[in-house]
């Protein structure tokens, strides 16, 4: 008796687990990708690579990545990617290791710590390259209250967040912002208490155009030595919304669902809003320093001076890819999923809080993504 | 072999002896002696060694599982440490009073935890303050105060708060929480403030301060204090109960003389449990304290960061061993710290006798 | 001191006295204050449920919720459901309970049927202790040193496993230990007399008896694992879709779809965040109902 009731437990639990396995599905909803996005120059796209890619890196891509697999899958249509965003030093690694099949990093491989002759020693020997396939504008949210409009410059900017100016209506805001009242408030700033690829990239950009006012580097950690972290682009968001006298970066995605109030950057041109035209002018300005395919970009020169009328405040994303040493199925994989997501993906970018790639660049990526093998 | 449907026939529980008596003696009796003293060798029956291997071997199952546990902790302190030394050496702070953790370039490490312990160690504590006496309330109420009928129901939905992911205690703190409690705050900033604890803080997000966050570790170790002296408490013997009520003891008057002196140790241990806990905690306070680069005053206002936020809050960015072995490093005085809470709280149990 | 004519006195005075007023006021304030206590905290916990069910219910009742994942789904766009993250949490429970159940119960048969009074089962019985209080971020850091540092094995499921196993084993210990101890000695001793060897004992007459406490002991202390969220976040990768293999490739949990859609700023995110909130609390409730339901069902006939 004792035996059946202890069957009819484990009997229960495996009609359970049962049950629970078979009823599941991956749904397939790729109907965002849209249909009219691929250029009449775009490369046919092979989908008999792998089924079943993997990838991991910076969180900072991690919505394009979204996009970029939705279309994939329109595309391929039992394709399957898994883009894992634990951050662009575990990218770096679990590629190197040969983990993933590609990673994601907001900086390029570093040559001096050893990580190009691993990512090389990887590839069976082959370099590896860096494909600059995200681009991410960073805004500066504020929140003041009867201020709407707000224009700063990189060398004002990088006072306040590191401390030397330190009330709203200081008479450098107040230079560029004639006609704006300013409260005589506390500047209360707000930074990403988690490392973090935008505030290296937002530190980069201090450092760049701040003409010697930025003397606290750059690095994933935030140095500026004044204000508060909150976790997360959400968590900087939030506490940006909910805090008088605010200011902070983050993630243009997160400033626009927040409904952040967000700053214009005068780089020398006059004050220049954020959005879609001005980021895209800006990174179609980028200088290549990478070798052939290899398309590291050199921020310094635009953080410092942008193309007039572009907002220089991006990031950008890599995709650490092997230029050989695949095995076939994994590069014809790679290569169809990274067509796809220069051509088809770039569509549904924009809403994700993205800048789509200008037309020349999207060349040079395309040429680079056609020449792995 | 741990699941008696496997191993076992029909198992009548209540009188078990006679069905494995008849079972057994059918392949023990050549032996002609109990098998739980060595057969002689000359009679060695192929029944006898077959028990003697199988108490041989279960036997040596169990002690292997208990050594294992102990060499387990020993592993878990001994792997820490491994990667702990190299960045250790490296170390450009000191590593016990620096009150600056950086770690981020491997080859320039300044990291000291000085600030981790003091905001792990105030936060968890005020958790405790906060924690003790109110599930103390609770789980005298429900063990002797309230009716049989409710008790159950009522122990059910403090379990439930066990239940919650830390993640959401993290979002109800700063969201929920905080700016309900924040005139209070205020309240205590303004009219307190000479004193230490309620001095102005250092960060400017309200209410992502250790006050909120102590708040929450105590709603969270709430159920875990509760959940175990509840049972202690329920299992005073029901005789001393009735002697001292028959000695016309009041019920106030029954529970401290006869539950509290029982339970006590148990409700320690509990506490103790908790504390463990609230130090460990780390979801929720990565989401509710703010960093600040400004050094933790002591005040409950401060922002900060505990070992276990300060781990999650970089670990994911981390691209080289000796930066990870910085943050294990941390991770280890942590391990430390409560393997000494819980050290004491043994202490305390043994020192009063009781079994918890 | 006492005289006769007192003792006489006492012995009768009770019926008559009342409780004094003083006494009466304790009993009352103490009264007072424990319920007060109690009502306390109904406070957050009425708060914090509410909370998740007013921003959790919608997304759980849709049907998809229950039976799709979230692959191929923008951040932004609705629909889709957290079946990978509730396949994901059950696989890695489980796995984790099928190692964790038998170290435990060796554990607690070693201390109460073997080692009791030795020096080791003292040594043992200690660091169960300590274990017990091991934070769930040292467990994943020390399963991140030995699993992935030494070995240079990728991140998986099963490392959440065995982190699962270092905080779930003590708690099996504790409780199974509970319930062997109060498997009453005559009965050993019975089986004992009739010449049944140690182990059979146990496995046959003591576990049995202990079995009903057991199974609820382990079905709570899975329980209290499967919602932890440090170990997910060190030792394996999210996934939107979903992944039956524990030793390979990303695997979404309940604990992970929330911290992953916590950097989801849109009204989607925030929908699944809370739904998963709410499925994690309903399956977690669900064990404690099934360990209620357990020790019913198995219990001894014999009380």
């Amino acid at each position: 008796m004792k035996l059946q009731r202890h069957g009819l437990v484990v009997a229960l639990a495996a009609a359970g687990a049962i049950l629970l396995a078979a009823c599941g599905s991956d749904p397939n909803s790729g109907s965002g990708a849209a249909a009219g996005s691929s250029s009449a120059n775009s490369p046919a796209v092979d989908c008999n690579g792998k089924a079943s890619l993997n990838a991991e890196g910076s969180s900072a891509q991690k919505n394009a990545m979204d996009v970029f697999a939705q279309a994939y899958q329109a595309k391929c249509t039992n394709a399957k990617i898994a883009y894992n965003p634990t951050g662009s030093g575990a990218g770096v690694k679990q590629f190197n290791a040969g983990l993933v099949d590609f990673g994601g990093s907001d900086s390029a491989l570093n040559a001096t710590n050893g990580e190009t002759t691993a990512a090389a020693a990887r590839c069976q020997n082959n370099p590896a390259w860096n494909l600059p396939m995200v681009f991410g504008p960073v805004a500066i949210g504020y929140k003041v209250n009867g201020v709407s409009s707000l224009t700063l410059t990189g060398e004002v900017a990088a006072k306040i967040f590191n401390g030397q100016i330190k009330t709203w209506n200081d008479p450098a805001i107040a230079a560029l912002n004639s006609g704006v009242t300013l409260p005589a408030e506390p500047i209360n700033v707000v930074f990403r208490s988690d490392d973090s690829g935008t505030t290296d990239n937002f530190q980069k950009y201090l450092k760049a155009s701040s003409k010697g006012a930025w003397t606290q580097g750059d690095g994933k950690k935030f140095n500026g030595g004044v204000g508060s972290g909150a976790q997360g682009s959400a968590g900087v968001a939030q506490a940006l919304a909910g805090t008088e006298g605010s200011i902070g970066y983050v993630e243009l995605s997160f400033a626009q669902d927040n409904k952040l109030d967000m700053a214009k950057i005068d780089s020398g041109s006059g004050p220049v809003e954020l959005t879609d035209a001005t980021v895209g002018k800006a990174i179609a300005g980028v200088t290549v320093t990478g070798q052939g395919n290899d398309l590291v970009l050199d921020l310094t020169k635009t953080y410092a001076g942008p193309p007039a009328g572009s907002y220089p405040l991006f990031l950008a994303t890599y995709e650490i890819v092997c230029s050989k040493g695949y095995d076939a199925a994994t590069a014809t994989a790679v290569k169809a999923f990274l067509t796809v997501a220069a051509t088809d993906g770039q569509a549904n970018l924009a809403a994700a809080g993205y800048a789509p790639l200008p037309a020349e660049f999207q060349q040079k990526l395309l040429t680079a993504v056609q020449a792995i093998a | 072999m741990s699941d008696p449907t496997v191993t076992g026939g029909p198992t009548g529980i209540g009188e078990p002896a006679d069905r494995w008596g008849s079972s057994v003696s059918a392949a023990v009796p050549e032996a002609g002696i109990p098998a739980t003293e060595p057969p002689p060798p000359d009679q060695g029956s192929i029944g006898a060694t077959f028990v003697q291997r199988g108490d041989r071997i279960f036997r040596f199952l169990a002690t292997g599982s208990g050594v294992f546990i102990v060499a387990l902790i020993g592993a878990i302190g001994l792997f820490l440490l491994i990667q702990a030394v190299p960045p250790l050496l490296q170390n450009h702070a000191n590593f016990l009073t620096s009150r600056q953790f950086e770690a981020g370039d491997p080859n320039n490490l300044s990291f000291g935890i000085l600030d981790l312990l003091l905001v792990t160690v105030e936060v968890s504590v005020f958790a405790l303050v906060l924690a003790m006496p109110l599930g103390l309330g609770i789980a005298l109420f429900l063990t002797q105060y309230a009716p049989a009928r409710v008790a159950r129901p009522f122990g059910y939905l403090v379990d439930l708060l066990a239940a919650v992911p830390s993640i959401i205690f993290g979002l109800w703190g700063l969201f929920v929480l905080a700016p309900a409690i924040q005139p209070f705050a205020v309240w205590l900033e303004t009219h307190l403030g000479w004193f230490f604890l309620f001095s102005p803080g250092n960060v400017g997000i309200a209410g992502a301060t250790v006050f909120t966050a102590g708040i929450v570790l105590a709603v969270m170790i709430l159920p875990i204090i509760t959940a175990i002296s509840r049972e202690v408490f329920a299992r005073t013997p029901r005789a001393h109960i009735e002697a001292a009520l028959a000695l016309g003891a009041t019920k106030w008057e029954v529970v401290r003389m006869t539950v509290w002196p029982f339970g006590r140790a148990g409700y320690v241990s509990a506490s103790m449990l908790g504390l463990g806990r609230a130090l460990g905690e780390t979801i929720a306070l990565t989401i509710i304290l703010a960093a600040t680069p400004r050094i933790f005053t002591g005040s409950l206002f401060d922002g900060g960061a505990t070992f276990a936020s300060k781990i999650a809050l970089s670990f994911a960015e981390l691209n080289n061993n000796l930066s990870a072995g910085a943050f294990i490093a941390a991770g280890l005085v942590l391990f430390v710290l409560t393997f000494l809470v819980n050290a004491a709280a043994r202490w305390v149990i043994n020192r009063s006798g009781a079994k918890a | 001191m006492s005289t006769s004519v007192d003792l006489d006195k006492s012995a009768v005075e009770p019926t008559f006295v009342g409780i004094s007023g003083g006494r009466r006021a304790r009993n009352a304030l103490a009264t007072g204050l424990m319920t007060l206590a109690f009502l306390i905290a109904l406070v957050p916990l009425v708060w914090v449920v509410w909370t998740v069910v007013s921003k959790g219910l919608a997304p759980v009742l849709t049907g998809h919720w229950w039976s799709e994942s979230l692959n191929g789904l923008l951040a932004r766009q609705q629909g889709g459901g957290a079946y990978h993250a509730i396949v994901g949490t059950l696989l890695q429970g489980l796995v984790c309970a099928v190692l964790a159940t038998p170290i435990g119960i060796m554990v607690a048969i070693y201390l109460v049927e073997y080692g009791a009074g030795t020096r080791l089962a003292r040594a043992t019985t200690f660091m169960v202790d300590i274990l017990t209080g091991v934070p769930s971020i040292v467990a994943a850091l020390f399963v991140y040193a030995v699993w992935i540092s030494i070995f240079g094995l990728p991140r998986s499921a099963f490392a959440v496993s065995l982190a699962l196993v270092l905080l779930m084993v003590p708690v099996v210990v504790r409780s199974t230990e509970e319930m062997l101890r109060i498997v009453p000695d005559d009965l050993r001793e019975a089986a004992y007399a009739l010449g049944v060897p140690k182990w059979k004992t146990i496995v046959k007459v003591v576990i049995p008896t202990a079995l009903s406490g057991m199974l609820t002991g382990i079905v709570l202390a899975l329980a209290r694992v499967m919602g932890e969220t440090a170990p997910v976040l060190i030792l394996v990768a999210y996934a939107p879709f979903i992944n039956f293999d524990i030793f390979q490739g990303n695997m979404a949990s309940l604990p992970l779809l929330m911290t992953v859609e916590r950097s989801n700023p849109t009204d989607a995110g925030a929908d699944r965040l809370w739904g998963a909130a709410i499925t994690l609390i309903l399956i977690i409730t669900l064990f404690q109902l099934l360990a209620a339901f357990l020790s019913k069902v198995t219990a001894p006939k014999t009380k």
